[in-house]
C-alpha cells in the first residue's frame, strides 16, 4: 500500500483549500523557478527516466512523447494541450484533481510547457464539468496574478499563457486530433495520422497532447527526482496511479495508489470489497468502459498495471475500475456500452460508422435470447472488421467490451438464447450496472 | 525519391507520393470510394486499407505518404479480410435498389462489392433511411445510399469554392446536405455527380433516361465557352442524352461548367430541320434547291461590297473556311467572326490567345483580370484560379465589376483609368505584377467589346509588356532548359472566335466589321447578309437586307431570315475547334442532324455550286487539306503553341465608362443553351433571384 508520504495528490478528496494558498501549504509552485533554470532536455530525460507513462489510456511514456517535439522553435510557436476531456464511462480522476488540486495541473503545464519550449498550454475541458472548469479558471486567475505564469512566469524570463477552453460534450473530442480539430472551432473528427500531432498540431504547429494526470504529477516528480517515481510501482510501470473504483462494490471511490497494486487488495482494502463478498464478483473492467472485462478468474491475482493487464487480454486504461458482481446482467451492461459508443461514433470512418449501430442492435437482442447461436459468431467478427481498421481508437474501444463478454461470458449468452427457444425466463436479475 | 517493395515489386515515386500512389505504380489496384486525385484526402472510407511491415494494424494507403523502405502487401488474406470487412459495412446500410438506381452499371460500390462483397447480407436489422436533401434543379439525391465519403463536399468546397454542402450529425445519424437545404450555388456543381461513388447524387434531368450500356459514346469538345472543355457526348439513336468530361489536364482537368453538361438538351427543342424561304412575309418550308435557287437568285448581279457574313460563336472552323472561300469567290470583304464587336487584332496570334495557357495559370503568382468575370465567362478556368489560388502566393487584382470569383482579390478599379494607372507604374499592383515570377493578365471581353477597344488592347499590351510578362526562354544554372512565359491572356467566351481569328474570318480590305455590316444593311449599302449561325447581334438593325441564315436553331437570326439553312449542331458535325489558348481540337459527331439538316461546311460547298463556282473541295478531308495549306496552325491537333509576340492594338484615348461583363446569363448564351428547358431552370433560380425585382415577375 502506498505511503502517505508518497502521495502526490494530496487534496484528492477536497479537504483542504483547493487555492494558491492551500496549494503552496501542499508543496506547490515551490521551487519552479528552479525546475525552469533547467534546460528543456534535463527536464524531458527526468520525465523519461521517472518512467511516467501517459495517464490517459494508451500509457506512452510521457517523455518520449515531450521528446517528439522539434528541437528548436522554428516559424511557428510550440504548444501543449491538456486533454481535460474526461469522458470515458467509469473515469473521474481528472474531474478531482480539477475540483481540489487545479494548481498541480496549472503548474505542470508550465513546466511541461517549459520542456517542450511551448509559448501556452491549451486545457480542453469537457463541457459537462462546469463548475470544474470555474474552478479551474480561478486557479489560473489566481496564478495570472501571483506571476507564476503569464508573462515572465514565476521571474524566470519565461513567458508562458495558459488558456482554457470548454468542449461541447462529445466523447470523441477526448480524442486527441479530434480534440486539437474542436479546438480550432471545427466539428470534432478526428485527423489522419501521420502527420502527428508533435509535427503538425493545433493551428498547424507542433504540439503534444498530454492528460491532466500526466501533467499534474510532473512537478512533484521534478521536485522529488525522478528516482523516487521509477522505485515506486513495478518495472516498466512505474509511479503511482488514481483509481477510480465504480460500481458494485462496498465504497465506490477515487483513490492514488501505487502501480502494481493487486487488484483485489485495491477493491478490499479501499472500497470495503465487493457487495456480497469476493466471492460473488462477477467481472471487472479495470480501465474503463473501452478495455476488455477480466471473469474473476483472472481477477483473484491480477496486479494493477500496464503491461500486466494487456497480458491478461484487457488493459489500464484509465484505470477506472468497473466491479460487476453475480447480481449484475452482464449481456445487458455490455450492450448498454454498445450503445454508448453508437451514440458518440463521429460517423467519419466506415468501420465505425456502420459497425457501431450493427454491434448495439444485435447486443440489444441478445440481452433478450433474440438471436441464432450462429449470431455470436457473426458479432465477434463484426467486432474484429472494425477492430484496427478506423481512423481513432473509437472503433476498437467498440469492439473490446463485446470480445471480453463474448470471450468469458458466451456459455450466459447462449443460455440466453436456448431459454428464449424453449419459453424459459431469459434474464435472471433485473439489475444491471448502470 | 522513396523506394517501396509492394506485393514483392520494388518501385520508385516521387517524395510526396501516398502509398496508394505507389501501389499503382507497381500494378497493384487499391479499391477506394473517398480518395480522389484532385481532392484533399479524407481517408475516411477505409477500402483502401493495406499490410504494412511493422505496423500491427493495416493502414490507409490514401493517406500514407511513401516512405523509404516500405514493404507494402495488397495481396495478403489480412488485407483482402479488411476489405470485405469494410465492403460489409457499407453495404449493410446501403440500399438493394440498384435496378432502379441510376448509377447502376457505372458504380464504384457495385462494381467492387463483385469483388469484395459477401454473397449475402448477414445484417438483419432494420435498414438506415435518409430524408432527400434539395441541391438544386441539376443534381438528384437519394440518400439512403450515400456511404458518406464526402468527395462532394471537398469539391463544392475547395473547387468550386462554395460552402454550402457538408456532414451534419454524427455516427450512423450522419448525413451529407446542403446546410440550408438550397441549391448548391456554383457553375460546376454538377461535377459532384461525377464524383459520388455511389447513387447518392445522381443527374436530375438524365433520371430514369438511359442505361449507360445502351449509349452510343462520342469524345468530342465543347462549344459552350472557349476552353474547349473535353467532353463525352452519350446518345441513343440520334438523340444526344448527357454530356459527360473527359480527361484532360491542360484544358478542363476532369471538371466540366453545368452548361457544357446540361446544355444538351437543347438540342431537341426548336430545331431548323429543314429549309425555309420568306414567302409573302411568312416562312415556308422549301426543298433545298428552291432554297438555294433563291438564293442564287437574289445574290446574282450584286456587287462583293453589297454582300456580308458574319459568323457566329459556336461555328467549326471547316464552315468558316468554306463562307470564307464563298464570299471571296463573290468577291465580298465583308466578312467578321466578332459578332459582339470585340476589338481584337489579328495581326499578331499572341495579340488574342490565352498565352500563358490554361494549365500556365499554376504557375502564376499574380493575376491582373481585366474585364472579365471567369467564373462565367470560363468556369472551369475560374476553378483553375482558385486551384492556384488555394495553393497560396498569388495576388489576383480585378479591374471592372466586382464579382464573386470564390477565391480573394483586390479590386482596383472599374474601368480604362485603372487600366492606365497600372500601365503607367501608377498603381500599387503594377509593382505586384512587376516583382511576380510569372505575372499574367487575363483580358476579358468585356473590356474588348467597347468603342475604345483597341485601345484598351494596347494598354494591355503596355502592362504585358513593361511588367515583365514576356519572359524568353532560358537556361538555369544547371542548364537546365527553362521555358518561354508570356502572362498575356485573353479570356475569349466564344468557342469559334480564335479560329476566326486564325482563319481571318475579318473585314478585308476596305470591307466592314459587324458593326459596319449592321450600319451598311440599316442604310441599304449592304443588300444580302450571310448569317452563319450568328445570332448574337441587333438582327432590328439588319433592315431591308436579304439575310441567308444557316444554323441549327430558331433563334434570333432565324426569326429574321429570308432564307434559313438548316445546319447542324456541334454533337452533331465532325469539326475542328480552336479554343482560347490557340489549342487546335477535333470534336466528333456523335449524332446526326435532325431531318433534312446537313453539315454546315457541306451546305456551303453546295451553295457555291448553285452560284456558278464551286468550291474546290468534295469531301471533309479535302477541305481539310485546304486549310492547312491556308494556315498551318491547323496541321496540329490538341497543342497550344507559342505565339510569337508583335504589335497589336491601336493606341487612343479611352473612355471613363467601367468594363462590363460580357456574359449576362451564364446558362443562355447560345441558341442551345437559349433552347435548353434544364438551363432555363438554373436561370431561374440561380439568376433570377440575384437580379433586381422589377415587380412584375408574378
Amino acid at each position: 500500500m502506498l505511503r502517505d508520504e508518497d502521495r502526490i495528490f494530496t487534496n484528492l478528496y477536497g479537504w483542504f483549500d483547493w487555492g494558491l494558498e492551500g496549494a503552496r501549504k501542499r508543496g506547490d509552485w515551490s521551487t519552479t523557478k528552479q525546475i525552469l533554470t533547467r534546460s528543456p532536455e534535463d527536464i524531458v530525460e527526468d520525465v523519461k527516466n521517472s518512467g511516467l507513462r501517459g495517464r490517459g489510456g494508451a500509457g506512452f511514456p510521457t517523455g518520449v512523447k515531450w521528446s517528439f517535439m522539434p528541437k528548436e522553435v522554428k516559424d511557428k510557436p510550440h504548444y501543449l494541450v491538456v486533454n481535460a476531456d474526461e469522458s470515458e464511462p467509469g473515469t473521474c480522476k481528472d474531474r478531482e484533481i480539477i475540483r481540489n488540486d487545479p494548481h498541480k495541473l496549472v503548474e505542470g503545464c508550465l513546466i511541461g510547457g517549459y520542456a517542450m519550449r511551448a509559448t501556452a498550454a491549451f486545457i480542453y475541458i469537457r463541457g459537462e464539468f462546469y463548475n470544474e472548469a470555474m474552478r479551474l479558471q480561478a486557479a489560473i486567475d489566481q496564478a495570472y496574478e501571483a506571476g507564476l505564469i503569464g508573462k515572465n512566469a514565476c521571474g524566470s524570463g519565461y513567458d508562458f499563457d495558459v488558456i482554457l477552453h470548454r468542449g461541447a460534450g462529445a466523447y470523441i473530442c477526448g480524442e486527441e486530433t479530434a480534440l486539437l480539430e474542436s479546438l480550432e472551432g471545427k466539428k470534432g473528427q478526428p485527423r489522419l495520422k501521420p502527420p502527428f500531432p508533435a509535427g503538425v498540431g493545433l493551428y498547424g504547429s507542433p504540439t503534444t497532447v498530454n492528460n491532466v494526470e500526466s501533467i499534474a504529477v510532473v512537478p512533484e516528480i521534478l521536485r522529488r527526482g525522478p528516482q523516487w517515481f521509477a522505485d515506486l510501482g513495478t518495472p516498466k510501470n512505474s509511479g503511482t496511479k488514481l483509481f477510480c473504483i465504480s460500481g458494485h462494490v462496498e465504497q465506490p471511490c477515487n483513490v492514488e495508489e501505487e502501480m502494481g497494486i493487486p487488484l483485489k487488495e485495491l477493491l478490499e482494502k479501499h472500497c470495503g470489497g465487493v457487495i456480497g463478498g469476493w466471492d460473488n464478483l462477477l467481472a471487472v473492467i479495470p480501465g474503463g468502459s473501452s478495455v476488455p472485462m477480466m471473469p474473476k478468474s483472472v481477477c483473484d491475482d491480477v496486479i494493477m498495471d500496464f503491461d500486466t493487464l494487456r497480458g491478461v487480454g484487457s488493459g489500464l486504461g484509465t484505470a477506472a475500475v468497473i466491479v460487476m458482481n453475480k447480481q449484475t446482467d452482464i449481456v445487458r451492461a455490455i450492450a448498454r456500452l454498445s450503445y454508448f459508443y453508437k451514440h458518440e461514433s463521429c460517423g467519419q470512418c466506415t468501420p465505425c460508422r456502420e459497425g457501431t449501430g450493427w454491434m448495439y442492435r444485435v447486443m440489444d437482442r441478445l440481452v433478450r435470447g433474440e438471436a441464432e447461436v450462429e449470431e455470436i459468431d457473426a458479432l465477434y467478427e463484426v467486432t474484429k472488421q472494425i477492430e484496427g481498421h478506423t481512423i481513432c481508437a473509437l472503433g476498437d474501444a467498440a469492439a473490446w467490451p463485446i470480445q471480453g463478454l463474448l470471450r468469458h461470458f458466451r456459455p450466459e449468452v447462449e443460455r440466453r438464447i436456448a431459454a428464449r427457444k424453449a419459453g424459459e425466463p431469459v434474464i435472471p436479475v433485473m439489475e444491471a450496472a448502470e | 525519391m522513396p523506394k517501396l517493395t509492394i506485393n514483392g515489386v520494388e518501385v520508385e515515386v516521387p517524395a510526396g507520393a501516398s502509398v496508394l500512389q505507389a501501389c499503382e505504380e507497381a500494378g497493384a489496384e487499391v479499391p477506394r470510394f473517398c480518395y480522389h486525385e484532385r481532392l484533399s484526402i479524407a481517408g475516411n472510407c477505409r477500402m483502401c486499407l493495406v499490410e504494412m511491415e511493422r505496423s500491427p494494424k493495416p493502414v490507409a494507403s490514401c493517406a500514407m505518404p511513401a516512405g523509404d523502405g516500405m514493404v507494402i502487401r495488397t495481396d495478403s488474406e489480412l488485407v483482402k479480410k479488411a476489405r470485405e470487412g469494410v465492403m460489409e459495412f457499407l453495404l449493410i446500410n446501403h440500399p438493394l435498389d440498384c435496378p432502379i438506381c441510376d448509377q447502376g452499371g457505372e458504380c464504384d460500390l457495385q462494381d467492387q462489392a463483385m469483388a469484395f462483397g459477401h454473397h449475402s447480407s448477414r445484417y438483419d436489422e432494420n435498414k438506415r433511411a435518409v430524408e432527400d436533401k434539395y441541391m438544386g434543379p441539376l443534381v438528384n439525391t437519394i440518400m439512403t445510399r450515400c456511404i458518406h465519403c464526402t468527395r462532394c463536399v471537398r469539391f463544392s468546397t475547395e473547387v468550386a469554392g462554395v460552402t454550402d454542402m457538408g456532414l451534419l450529425g454524427r455516427g450512423e445519424n450522419a448525413e451529407i446536405t446542403t446546410y440550408l437545404e438550397k441549391a448548391l450555388d456554383s457553375e460546376l456543381s454538377a461535377n459532384v455527380i461525377d464524383l459520388c461513388p455511389v447513387g447518392a447524387l445522381t443527374s436530375k434531368p438524365y433520371a430514369f433516361v438511359a442505361r449507360p450500356w445502351e449509349l452510343r459514346k462520342t469524345e468530342t469538345i465543347d462549344v459552350m465557352d472557349a476552353v474547349g472543355s473535353n467532353i463525352r457526348v452519350d446518345a441513343r439513336g440520334s438523340e444526344v442524352l448527357r454530356v459527360l468530361p473527359r480527361l484532360h489536364e491542360e484544358v478542363n482537368e476532369e471538371w466540366i461548367s453545368d452548361k457544357t453538361r446540361y446544355a444538351c438538351d437543347g438540342l431537341k427543342r426548336q430545331r431548323l430541320d429543314r429549309p425555309y424561304l420568306r414567302k409573302d412575309g411568312k416562312l415556308q418550308p422549301v426543298s433545298w434547291d428552291d432554297a438555294f435557287a433563291a438564293i442564287a437568285a437574289k445574290m446574282k448581279g450584286l456587287k462583293g461590297a453589297e454582300i456580308a457574313a458574319i459568323a457566329g460563336d459556336t461555328v467549326d472552323v471547316e464552315s468558316m473556311f468554306a463562307l470564307k472561300g464563298l464570299m471571296t469567290a463573290l468577291g465580298s470583304p465583308n466578312l467578321d467572326c466578332r459578332q459582339d464587336g470585340a476589338k481584337l487584332d489579328a495581326t499578331t496570334r499572341a495579340g488574342y490567345l490565352f498565352n500563358s495557357t490554361i494549365a500556365g495559370i499554376e504557375e502564376a503568382d499574380a493575376i491582373l483580370i481585366v474585364g472579365a468575370n471567369p467564373r462565367w465567362d470560363a468556369a472551369v478556368l475560374n476553378a483553375r484560379i482558385r486551384k492556384r489560388w488555394l495553393e497560396g502566393g498569388l495576388k489576383v487584382g480585378l479591374i471592372g465589376a466586382p464579382v464573386d470569383l470564390t477565391y480573394k482579390y483586390d479590386h482596383l478599379g472599374a474601368g480604362a483609368q485603372t487600366l492606365t494607372e497600372v500601365a503607367d507604374g501608377k498603381n500599387a499592383f503594377a509593382s505586384v505584377l512587376k516583382d511576380a515570377k510569372k505575372p499574367m493578365i487575363i483580358l476579358g471581353m468585356g473590356a474588348l467589346t467597347r468603342e475604345d477597344g483597341a485601345a484598351v488592347l494596347a494598354t494591355a499590351r503596355k502592362i504585358a509588356e513593361s511588367t515583365g510578362m514576356l519572359v524568353p526562354a532560358s537556361k538555369d544554372e544547371e542548364g537546365n532548359e527553362v521555358p518561354a512565359w508570356n502572362g498575356f491572356s485573353v479570356l475569349h467566351t466564344a468557342a469559334s472566335r480564335v479560329g476566326g481569328l486564325d482563319l481571318g474570318f475579318l473585314p478585308g480590305k476596305g470591307g466592314a466589321d459587324v458593326a459596319g455590316m449592321l450600319e451598311g444593311a440599316s442604310k441599304g449599302a449592304i443588300k444580302a447578309v450571310y448569317l452563319l449561325g450568328a445570332d448574337e447581334i441587333d438582327t432590328q438593325r439588319l433592315g431591308d437586307a436579304f439575310v441567308i441564315y444557316q444554323g441549327h436553331h430558331g433563334d434570333r437570326g432565324a426569326h429574321r431570315a429570308d432564307v434559313i439553312l438548316p445546319g447542324a449542331a456541334y454533337t452533331e458535325k465532325d469539326g475542328l475547334y480552336v479554343n482560347t489558348e490557340g489549342r487546335v481540337q477535333m470534336g466528333l459527331r456523335a449524332s446526326f442532324p435532325p431531318g433534312e439538316a446537313r453539315e454546315d461546311w457541306a451546305i456551303v460547298r453546295a451553295l457555291s455550286a448553285h452560284l456558278g463556282d464551286a468550291l474546290p473541295y468534295d469531301s471533309l478531308e479535302q477541305l481539310r487539306a485546304a486549310l492547312r495549306k491556308s494556315n498551318e496552325i491547323f496541321t496540329e491537333i490538341d497543342i497550344a503553341p507559342e505565339a510569337a509576340w508583335g504589335p497589336f492594338g491601336a493606341e487612343g484615348a479611352m473612355s471613363e465608362t467601367g468594363f462590363g461583363t460580357t456574359v449576362e446569363n451564364f446558362y443562355m448564351t447560345d441558341p442551345i443553351s437559349r433552347a435548353s428547358q434544364t438551363m432555363a431552370e438554373c436561370t431561374e433560380v440561380f439568376v433570377l433571384p440575384k437580379q433586381d425585382k422589377t415587380g412584375t415577375e408574378g
